[in-house]
């Protein structure tokens, strides 16, 4: 026994050591990873962001440098913090609380401390400081906008979130990431790759030199510039039409899908969203819910269509054969269809065959046609499933599949839809006549609408539209560059585009809007619309609707435009499709009267009646 | 018999070897923690790796030193030696040179001594020779008394120099006695004095002294079959109770605030966490950056000279005291479990040995070197990795320092004489 007890004691000294070791070193140790070596000094580099250019290659969005505080907790040394808060220009409750933020972030990797320095601060901060251990200066790029239109196609960049960070270790705190448009589209080839030096340190925080020579190293590389397909003069040009309206106007090149115009009103200036005041402006933005400047009108807002549907309810007629080019009914203003009330019409009534009944936008001729469609099977159900499958082979009721990270999906009813709707009731094609006049239970945004125009143009399909024209140099994704075919045979398109060429002739809805040398195709649209004002349900002015599309053969741009509150479809909105028209077509403006008219008009008293408190009179 | 039993071939080539891996490891380690800039010179006298280097050639002449003597001078010098030591040791209080609050070293030009580390080679000596003499009986209280006071007394003046880690290694030789035959008791007082004097600094005295004399009560009419007079159990219950406030006042009022912090560290004592937060700058700190340098090398390590945190010397210290967190870092897993297994087989090795010893003196002095090395080995890592308070010793053979180096060289080298004697000795 005495002598086993000092081998005893040391065979265990040496086993709880091996124990020790093997929880320090296997058990607790995490695999290295560098970044969290406090030892090593991480230094960023931040490279370009990538520009972005329009179609014609004029520069939209360059970079400029900011500067930022940054802070690592664990490094800070006391200090005297009213000095380093006035040279910061904060207070001292606003040092301690983001002292606290970075320290629950992380007290051993870097946070922002205060973003956005302006150059005459970072200028003189850059020198003191040295003196404030665990803060430094971090150079970043900011964006530089060179122009004030596209804010909503070009979105923005900001800080990413804790989300975003846990999610993707490509982020780190305070590193910015695009948040909308084209910024959020094309983030992974804007963003570029950040270079890092890493840097040896001692426990003075002293720079000893590269690790490892500089092994690790990494430059960085420059964001891939990107060009859109975005006409800068147009899309200004249609943002200075729709001034003190309310909308959006979505202009498509229809022979490739290129989305020429994305407009939507209000809008903002998208130097806004910069810099150190940019929380403090997008709360403001976000804040207005009377105008919503950051809603995307023409990709988010969901209308009915109106008249402009008829192209398509006359095409699906043609399709399944039950009207042809005779078909013709008498029109005696209104079309009844076995319910409470008739159909009223306003085509100004007489005999109507198809080219008519579309340049006359005739409600009776397209209830009958609606309803022949419907008819033509004898169950209901499987009739509207394929009056639906042919509308949405024109991008309608989903997604439309384009680039930017927004949209709605729109609503076109189908033969469940409507069992869902009336479960108890046999429904027929009266049931659900209001869809023949591009109402009813049809919702469309502003880019569908668009997008069915172009596939009108090109006679039967249409591409996919984007707003990425080039990346480098880089070949863009495949499905922009593959036609979507329509279920509708080429030959019955004529027909219809001649009705709808034949509006700018006198008699037709848009005869006043004829662009001189130019062969317009087009269709006016008007829709009810209601909202509810101290619970009472209340109709307001009509939305003011067109579509168009022009030249009428080989055609280079397919629009449409939508003016909330706007009235008649002539009124608003098919002047401002003629002056695109022609401001893309030609460069200049002939219209000079009508571009006077549009320019001069504001509708905001329009849109203040509701808010008003007191009774008004609408459609005037 | 053949060559090999040649008296001039016997020695222990196994403790041999173990030493040679142990210095030549642990110079590769200093070398790193004590790396800045260029090498201009493995000898470059102005680094620490330089002068170590120098030290260990210095080692071999000792080595050769030991083996050319006389395995019979070390017994019959011991006394002398004992006695030089001493008066080495209190030559401090004139001469003595002050480095970071410890007057351990005399000035020699630009080299530094430190006696105490040779103490321990004459104390062992002196022990050996005491106990093995035989007029000397180790269970009379008279004996065991004078064996106490041969340790005491370069223990007292070392901690008079405040260098309170070498001090405690005197406690080594406890072992030592206990092996050559003092009472079992000792052993249960020696583990009982440390259970009552760390739950008296945890739960305070007075909670302790509760509990210890109810133990004992219990013990004594419910447990004891045959009852001697009550006054025994009376008795230790106040021996308890004066241990229990006497290391509560020793701790308070006697320890130097750096010691209490560390113990009160160690004991989780500490609750106020503006002190907490300012310890956690000052010894923590080391502690902390030791462990971290340890725990980031993971299974392998990150290489020889790779080691980010030795590199940055993070950690204080780190290629004297903490010399072993280099090893963590830079070697992992692997390479300190290595270390620590050469430790164990070196120290064993010389147990073993020390029981094969015919002579009394040869063994008891082969016992002390092996009790020392255990003693500096355990509260060096344990230290190093957290387990016990912070004690500043150097672990043997690995640690920069020459004196240090000299010393275990001596510990060891002198008993590998001895033992290649041992057929000698009749």
């Amino acid at each position: 026994m005495r002598k086993l007890l000092l081998f005893l004691i040391i065979i265990i000294v040496g086993i709880v050591f091996i124990t020790r070791l093997f929880y320090l070193q296997v058990y607790s140790n995490e695999a290295y990873n560098i970044y969290e070596d406090n030892a090593i000094r991480k230094v960023f580099h931040y490279p370009k962001r990538g520009y972005v250019y329009d179609r014609n290659g004029k520069l939209l969005v360059a970079n400029q440098p900011s500067y930022d505080v940054m802070i690592i907790p664990r490094e800070v040394e006391p200090l005297d913090t009213l000095e380093f808060c006035t040279l910061l220009k904060i207070s001292k409750e606003d040092f301690l609380k983001t002292y606290k933020k970075s320290y629950n972030y992380s007290p051993r990797l870097p946070s922002v401390f205060l973003a956005h320095l302006s150059k005459e601060d970072y200028a003189y901060l850059s020198e003191k400081m040295r003196k404030y251990e665990g803060f430094y200066i971090q150079k970043r790029s900011l964006r530089d906008y060179q122009t004030t239109i596209g804010a909503n196609v070009l979105g923005f960049i900001a800080e990413a979130n804790q989300k975003i960070i846990n999610d993707d270790p490509f982020y780190k705190m305070g590193d910015l990431i695009g948040k909308q448009g084209i910024e959020l589209s094309y983030e992974n080839d804007l963003r570029g790759i950040k270079g890092v030096k890493f840097i040896q340190k001692d426990r003075f925080n002293r720079d000893l030199g590269p690790y490892k020579d500089g092994a690790f190293d990494t430059i960085p590389k420059a964001g891939k510039d990107i060009t859109i397909t975005i006409d800068s003069e147009l899309q200004a040009y249609g943002e200075l039409l729709m001034q003190n309206k309310r909308g959006g106007i979505v202009a498509i090149e229809p022979s490739t899908g290129e989305i020429l115009t994305l407009v939507s009103a209000p809008t903002y200036n998208p130097n806004l969203l910069v810099g150190r005041k940019r929380s403090k402006n997008y709360t403001r933005l976000y804040n207005d819910t009377i105008n919503r400047p950051l809603i995307d009108r023409g990709l988010l807002r969901m209308y009915e269509p109106g008249s402009p549907f008829k192209a398509l309810i006359a095409l699906t007629a043609l399709q399944e054969g039950v009207i042809n080019l005779n078909t013709t009914i008498f029109c005696r203003h209104f079309y009844n269809y076995g319910g409470k009330k008739p159909m009223a019409c306003h085509c100004g009534g007489g005999k109507r065959d198809l080219i008519k009944a579309i340049t006359h936008s005739c409600n009776s001729y397209f209830a009958n046609a609606y309803r022949k469609t419907i008819d033509k099977y004898d169950d209901a159900n499987h009739a509207m499933d394929v009056w639906s499958n042919h509308i949405k082979s024109f991008g309608f009721g989903n997604y439309l599949g384009y680039d930017l990270a927004i949209g709605k999906k729109g609503n076109i009813p189908d033969g469940a839809f409507y069992d869902k709707w009336y479960p108890d009731f046999k429904w027929r094609a009266t049931t659900t006549i209001s869809n023949a006049i591009g109402q009813g239970e049809i919702l469309v945004t502003p880019i569908q609408l668009a997008n069915m125009t172009a596939a009108i143009a090109n006679r039967g399909y249409y591409y996919t539209p984007h707003i990425i024209k080039n990346i480098e140099g880089q070949e863009i994704d495949v499905k922009y560059t593959t036609p979507n075919k329509t279920t509708i045979d080429k030959r019955h398109f004529e027909p219809v585009i001649q009705g709808l060429f034949d509006v700018y002739d006198k008699g037709g809805t848009a005869w006043f809007l004829k662009v001189p040398e130019i062969d317009v195709v087009g269709k006016t649209g008007t829709a009810e619309n209601f909202t509810t004002i101290d619970g009472v349900r209340t109709q307001l002015t009509d939305h003011s609707i067109f579509v168009a599309f022009a030249p009428k053969d080989n055609p280079k741009i397919a629009l449409a435009i939508f003016v909330e509150n706007g009235y008649y479809g002539a009124r608003w909105a098919g002047r401002i499709a003629s002056l695109m028209i022609e401001k893309y077509l030609k460069g200049e403006i002939t219209l000079k009267h009508m571009e006077k008219l549009v320019l001069e008009k504001s509708l905001e008293e329009e849109y203040a009646k509701p808010y008003s408190g007191k009774p008004f009179t609408i459609n005037q | 018999m053949s060559l090999n039993r040649n008296r001039n071939f016997k020695f222990d080539w196994i403790s041999i070897i173990l030493f040679l891996l142990l210095v030549g490891f642990g110079w590769l380690n200093i070398f790193s923690a004590s790396l800045s800039g260029e090498v201009t010179s493995y000898f470059d006298f102005s680094q620490p790796y330089g002068k170590q280097l120098v030290f260990i050639i210095f080692t071999f002449a000792l080595i050769i030193l030991v083996f050319s003597l006389e395995a019979k001078f070390y017994e019959r010098f011991a006394s002398i030696i004992y006695l030089a030591s001493i008066l080495s040791l209190i030559g401090l209080f004139l001469f003595g040179k002050t480095v970071s609050g410890a007057t351990s070293w005399y000035t020699i030009g630009s080299m530094t001594i430190q006696p105490s580390e040779f103490a321990k080679v004459a104390t062992a000596l002196a022990v050996a020779k005491y106990i093995s003499d035989l007029q000397t009986n180790i269970k009379s209280i008279k004996d065991q008394l004078k064996t106490v006071l041969i340790i005491s007394i370069p223990a007292i003046l070392i901690l008079l120099q405040n260098d309170a880690g070498s001090t405690i290694v005197y406690a080594a030789f406890f072992f030592v006695f206990y092996r050559e035959g003092i009472p079992q008791v000792y052993l249960f007082i020696g583990f009982a004095l440390l259970v009552i004097g760390v739950s008296s600094l945890k739960f305070s005295a007075l909670p302790t002294s509760i509990v210890v004399s109810i133990l004992i009560f219990i013990h004594y009419f419910f447990i004891k079959k045959k009852r001697k007079s009550i006054l025994n159990p009376i008795a230790t219950v106040i021996a308890c109770v004066i241990l229990s406030f006497g290391v509560q006042f020793f701790y308070t009022s006697i320890l130097q605030p750096h010691q209490q912090d560390r113990i009160s560290l160690w004991l989780r004592l500490e609750k106020d966490p503006e002190k907490l937060e300012q310890l956690k700058k000052t010894i923590l700190y080391n502690l902390h950056e030791s462990e971290k340098a340890i725990s980031s090398g993971g299974i392998t390590g990150k290489g020889f000279l790779e080691g980010t945190r030795t590199i940055g010397k993070f950690v204080p210290e780190q290629h004297t005291d903490y010399i072993f967190s280099t090893v963590g870092e830079e070697w992992g897993f692997l390479g300190s479990t290595f270390v620590v297994v050469l430790f164990v087989l070196l120290i064993i090795r010389i147990l073993y040995l020390a029981e094969l010893q015919k002579s009394q003196f040869s063994r008891v002095f082969g016992y002390s070197v092996a009790s020392i090395l255990f003693f500096h080995f355990m509260i060096n890592i344990g230290m190093v990795m957290g387990l016990i308070p912070t004690v500043g010793i150097p672990l043997p053979f690995f640690s920069y320092g020459g004196s240090g180096l000299w010393g275990f060289t001596l510990l060891l080298f002198i008993f590998i004489k001895l033992d290649s004697n041992r057929i000698n000795e009749w």
